[in-house]
């Protein structure tokens, strides 16, 4: 199973990201800079990860998207591969269309950076299956701009087609339906603002990020 | 060719940044702000000539988020 990470001016935790799929898949996860135009052959997943991309200049993910890395992102996501977006890896896949809505500054205007409780959406996806529909879990977030929008139109179709993955059990952002992260119609595509692959391994504290990445493996296998 | 892209929030769109900034009008002792939305201005010098349509195209491709922002063109 081969896993790449794609690394933006500005990733922090591309490395993290890398290391979680490293330990779920048992390979060397393979790092991929933002100016490359072609990603490795035959991935099976490939992380977006956290950070500020370019600063966060313009908005946040908006440079990233445009990056020409992210054409190739995009057209293996259209052909299946899985994707999943952590933290300014969700901006960039709203930006990039790849999700919609979008992710706009915290409603209390607070960078937010604490564990944060989260109710399981759905375990319908091959993100979350190793998840009970309605478990409430603990993951961290870290960010300045969480707070996710969408049209009454667009999180009636999210809701009503079980792509809300994890909402806030207390909504810490403003974040519309107290929505956390979520899947793209094909369910191949993850979004998500908290950071799994930082509770990964008992080290952290808790281990409930861990099935995030199982689940997918499993999926994939 | 000086042209400004002016960058809004769109009317509904919740405005944290504006309301701290109205919070803080009020505090200075400014009455009768009633309300305060923050935006962007980007400025271009484009190659004179450069058709509306193609400034149009830059909004919609990376100056603005239209899920989010409306976008102005306001020529020299």
């Amino acid at each position: 199973m081969k896993a790449a990470v794609i690394v933006f001016p500005g990733s922090n935790c591309d490395r993290d990201l890398a290391v979680a799929f490293r330990e779920l898949t048992g390979h060397e996860t393979t790092m991929v800079w933002h100016g490359d135009t072609t990603l490795p052959e035959g991935l099976d997943i490939i992380g977006v990860p956290g950070g500020f991309s370019y600063g966060d200049y313009l908005r946040s993910g908006a440079m990233a998207a445009r990056s020409p890395i992210m054409r190739a992102v995009a057209d293996a996501a259209s052909k299946g591969v899985a994707v999943l977006g952590v933290c300014n890896g969700f901006q960039v896949l709203t930006e990039t269309g790849l999700l919609p809505g979008a992710l706009m500054r915290n409603a209390g205007l607070n960078f937010v950076c604490r564990d944060v409780g989260l109710t399981v959406g759905t375990s319908q996806t091959m993100f979350t299956s190793r998840y009970e529909d309605g478990e409430e879990i603990v993951i961290p977030v870290a960010h300045h701009d969480g707070n996710y929008f969408a049209d009454d139109a667009t999180l009636d179709r999210l809701e009503g087609e079980g792509r809300v993955a994890f909402r806030y059990a207390g909504n810490v952002n403003g974040s519309a339906r107290g929505i956390a992260g979520i899947v793209n119609d094909a369910g191949n595509v993850l979004g998500m603002m908290p950071h799994p692959e930082r509770m990964i391994e008992s080290a952290h504290g808790r281990t409930d990020g861990r099935r995030i990445f199982e689940g997918l493996v499993g999926a994939l296998s | 060719m000086k042209t400004r892209v002016v960058v809004t929030l769109k009317p509904g769109v919740l405005d944290p940044q504006g309301k701290a900034v109205h919070h803080a009008l009020t505090g200075l002792g400014f009455g009768g702000v009633n309300d305060v939305r923050v935006g962007k201005i980007v400025e271009l010098d484009l190659a004179d000539g450069t058709a509306t349509a193609d400034i149009e195209d830059m909004c919609r491709k990376l100056l603005a988020n239209t899920v989010i922002e409306n976008f102005r063109i306001e020529q020299a």
